[in-house]
Order: C-alpha cells, then sequence, then structure tokens
C-alpha cells in the first residue's frame, strides 16, 4: 500500500514537473503500471481492465464470439455509403477514409482546436447541410462502429506539435481535468484509474488509464447499446456526483487528447464490448 | 450465449443478495460489547448498518470488505477489529467525516465535509463500525 502511494507521490511530480512533456507523462504512466501488473505486456493494455481481470475476461472472450456491436457496424456502413440531400456524402470529406480513426484526435491549426472524429464527422455533415448528430447515443455510434471496425490494427500515434503552444496548452488543459478531484464524492480520474487501478470498487475491477480510447464506441451491457467516449466520460463523472462536461465541449476533447496520447503505440482494436 | 445468460443470472443473484442484506431489519450484528464500553442502543448501530450498506448512502462496501456485506470492493482495508484499532472513537469519527485529513492523497469520500451524509448519519454508522 505504501508502496503504491510512493510510486504514486512519483509519477504526480513526473506528471507535473516543468519541462516534462507529453512523451514523459506517457513514460512515467507506463512505468508506473508495469510496476504494477509486471507480468502484463504491453499490448495487452488495449484490452482495458480485462489484461488484469481473468474472470472478466473469460467472460468477454464468450461476448466476443458473438459480438453484439455488429449490427451497428453494419448499419453505419450504410449510413457511410449512402450520399446526402446534397449528393455528396463522408466519402467525399474523408477520402482516405474509412480508416481514419487513427487520425484522431489532432490538434487542428486552423480551427485552434482538439479535433476528434465525432466533431469531424458532424462537420462534415454540417458543410453539407445536415443536421449534426447527438453525440453520446444514437446514429453516430453506428457510424463510428464501422470507422473503428474499419481502422482496427492501426497504431495510435498522437502528436502535440511543439510549434503551436496552444497544443501544448490543450494536453496540460487534459491532463490538469484528470488529476483534478471534483464532485460530492471528492475524485479525480486519477484517483479511480492510477491511484487504485486493478482494486475492485463493488465488484468491477479498475482499468488502467492506458489503453482507454482504443475501442470506442463501446457496447456496455449496462447501456443494452454502444456509446461513445465521451459518453463515457459523463458515466465516470455522474458517479462521482460531479456535474458532467458537454460532450464534445472543450473540456472533453481536451480530456481526450490527453487521454490518447497515453495510448500511443497501441493498436486500435474497436468497436469495444465491456460490461 | 448460454454463458452470457449465467452470467447475468449470477449478476442478478449477487444484487438482489445485496439488497436484502442492505435492507433486512432483523439480523443485528451480536457481538460481546468490551468491558468499558457504554452499551449503545442496537436500533442505533441497525440504522448505522443501513446507512453504511445503502448504495445511495455509505456505500462503504463500494470499497471495504464488511462483515455479512455483499460483494465489496477492496479500495479500503476490511473493517475489521475497530474498536482494538480506534480505542478512540472520535478518531474514527474523523476518518469517516473527512478521510483526507488524515491522508491527503486518501482515495475515501470524505462523507461530512463534502456532506454526502448528515452529522446524525455519520453519528450512526460510528457506532455500527464500532461494532464491528
Ligand atoms: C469512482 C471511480 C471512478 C472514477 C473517479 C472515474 N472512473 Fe472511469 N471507470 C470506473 C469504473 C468502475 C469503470 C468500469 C471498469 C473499468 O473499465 O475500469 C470505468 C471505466 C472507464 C472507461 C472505460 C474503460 C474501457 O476499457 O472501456 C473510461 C474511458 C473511463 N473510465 C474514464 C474515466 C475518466 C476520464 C474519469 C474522470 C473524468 C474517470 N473515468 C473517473 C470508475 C471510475
Ligand atoms: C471509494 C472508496 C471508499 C469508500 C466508499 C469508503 N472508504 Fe473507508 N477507506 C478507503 C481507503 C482507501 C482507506 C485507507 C486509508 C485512507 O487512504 O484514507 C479507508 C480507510 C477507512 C478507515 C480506516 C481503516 C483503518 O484500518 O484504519 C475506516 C474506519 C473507514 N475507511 C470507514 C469507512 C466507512 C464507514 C465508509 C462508508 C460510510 C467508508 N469507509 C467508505 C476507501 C473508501
Amino acid at each position: 500500500m505504501k508502496k503504491i502511494l510512493i510510486s504514486l507521490a512519483v509519477l504526480l511530480v513526473a506528471a507535473t514537473t516543468v519541462q516534462a512533456g507529453p512523451e514523459e507523462d506517457r513514460m512515467a504512466f507506463i512505468k508506473y503500471y508495469k510496476g504494477k501488473f509486471p507480468s502484463v505486456p504491453r499490448d495487452e493494455y488495449a484490452n482495458g481492465a480485462y489484461a488484469i481481470d481473468p474472470i472478466g475476461r473469460e467472460n468477454w472472450e464468450a461476448i466476443e464470439e458473438f459480438p453484439p456491436y455488429e449490427p451497428f457496424i453494419d448499419r453505419g456502413q450504410e449510413m457511410w455509403e449512402k450520399p446526402f440531400a446534397n449528393g455528396k456524402g463522408y466519402k467525399d470529406c474523408f477520402p482516405e477514409g474509412p480508416a481514419i480513426a487513427q487520425n484522431y484526435p489532432h490538434w487542428d491549426r486552423e480551427q485552434g482546436l482538439v479535433m476528434t472524429l465525432p466533431l469531424a464527422l458532424n462537420q462534415c455533415r454540417e458543410a453539407n447541410g445536415e443536421k449534426p448528430l447527438k453525440y453520446k447515443k444514437g446514429p453516430i455510434n453506428n457510424i463510428l462502429a464501422y470507422i473503428a471496425f474499419q481502422s482496427r490494427g492501426k497504431v495510435i500515434n498522437v502528436e502535440v506539435p511543439k510549434d503551436d503552444p496552444r497544443a501544448m496548452a490543450a494536453f496540460e488543459e487534459g491532463k490538469k481535468f484528470y488529476f483534478t478531484r471534483r464532485g460530492q464524492l471528492n475524485f479525480s480520474c486519477s484517483t479511480c484509474h492510477v491511484q487504485n487501478t486493478g482494486l475492485k470498487v463493488r465488484t468491477e475491477i479498475l482499468s488502467p488509464s492506458v489503453g482507454h480510447v482504443t475501442h470506442w464506441p463501446v457496447y456496455r451491457s449496462k447501456w443494452g447499446t454502444v456509446g461513445t467516449l465521451h459518453r463515457r466520460f459523463t458515466g465516470c463523472n455522474k458517479n462521482i456526483r460531479a456535474k458532467p462536461m458537454k460532450a464534445q465541449g472543450p473540456e472533453y476533447r481536451n480530456l481526450e487528447y490527453f487521454l490518447s496520447y497515453l495510448s500511443n503505440g497501441l493498436e486500435l482494436n474497436g468497436p469495444g464490448a465491456r460490461k | 450465449m448460454t454463458k452470457m445468460g449465467r452470467l447475468v443470472s449470477t449478476l442478478v443473484v449477487i444484487t438482489s443478495a445485496a439488497w436484502i442484506t442492505g435492507c433486512s431489519s432483523s439480523s443485528t450484528t451480536k457481538q460481546a460489547a468490551m468491558p468499558q464500553a457504554k452499551a449503545v442502543d442496537p436500533a442505533i448501530v441497525e440504522q448505522g448498518k443501513q446507512i453504511a450498506f445503502g448504495r445511495s448512502k455509505g456505500n462503504c462496501l463500494a470499497c471495504h470488505m464488511i462483515e455479512d456485506g455483499a460483494s465489496p470492493g477492496n479500495i479500503g482495508p476490511p473493517l475489521i477489529a475497530m474498536q482494538a484499532r480506534y480505542p478512540d472513537k472520535a478518531k474514527l469519527r474523523a476518518q469517516i467525516w473527512d478521510p483526507t485529513s488524515v491522508n491527503p492523497e486518501s482515495a475515501m469520500v470524505p462523507f461530512g465535509r463534502m456532506q454526502v451524509l448528515t452529522e446524525d448519519e455519520i453519528d450512526k454508522v460510528v457506532e455500527y463500525i464500532w461494532t464491528l
């Protein structure tokens, strides 16, 4: 217990030193988890809690034999193929598509913000006179599921360009969010996913932050459907009785930027299935 | 699919077990009181247990193993031998009221400071925990 607290302190120091950049942060996380789970290979982190929970993993593997997210992929493909009212389609916005998930999130210089895949999809729709999709539930998950499936095996490689200080500021904002205690229950994201990773809240084993972004959208048994990463953020915020932020607002996009950087080097394996 | 079905039914059993344990008003924990301990009204202890087990109240089982509590987490230590370890009840109350006053990095909810529980509810929880 004491050892864990000490390594946490080391991590926090490493993560808040002025000179530390995103790469130092990522290495600090990896080192910390490596200390906690010495026998877990790097690639396994893409499997979330199932990398460290053998019993949960067995159930999960059984579920993956008949993936509950499959119908959503098919519906997403229809969306991808179907032209908008003006005759154009997603294909025109994303000519290299549909295997594009590895390009997000990225720093968008022109707009001066963190561009996520859901935001890019809606900007495409709006540029073509279509209504934007809702960001947590519903059809956005179909097209995200299709893109995720097509992008399987691509490697996450988020960059924080050094020549635009606004990018670094966005990353830092996300990091600050991750470590700040909030809500009536007084938790930060790191309280659960760093300090107590591997321990149980009731029967749920807490997953490491590394690997959190590889597999969205996720089919959750609890939801009975697929949902977006920002829906998950909202859920984790509500659990600690904190007011959730707006899905795809600046706070959650910056959070996604930070969190995704931590998964650099891991392969995309979405859509996922979770409890 | 059968596996999934089994998983679901196991979960149902676990949840309903938790529900029953959390709500039974009959089974007050019997424990030999320590010689110098002043006898506490068993009804208060029982109310404290309800609050400690209630998912929208103390929900202590989220993180602590507690005698006859179903599906406990393990973020915090098991709550056992409390009188021996906390001869001073006020210290126990302080840990529950604001664990960050004892350990700034504590992952435990500051039940009093953040007003998750009322002062009265905390008093009752303390009485219950002290019987463990
Ligand atoms: C009180 C504990 C707690 C806090 C605080 C918390 N989470 Fe979680 N989180 C969980 C639990 C439990 C799960 C489900 C089991 C798991 O995968 O860790 C989860 C799951 C997740 C997942 C999905 C993991 C996967 O593999 O699909 C993400 C992403 C996530 N949390 C992000 C966050 C972020 C971001 C924050 C802060 C805004 C946060 N969490 C705060 C408890 C917490
Ligand atoms: C989210 C996690 C969490 C919840 C919920 C929680 N605790 Fe704790 N508790 C901890 C942790 C972690 C510790 C270890 C010491 C520390 O860091 O504060 C602890 C320590 C304690 C201690 C000191 C134990 C010892 O061995 O000295 C007591 C007493 C205690 N908790 C009582 C409670 C009670 C009563 C409740 C519910 C009303 C509760 N806790 C809810 C996480 C939790």
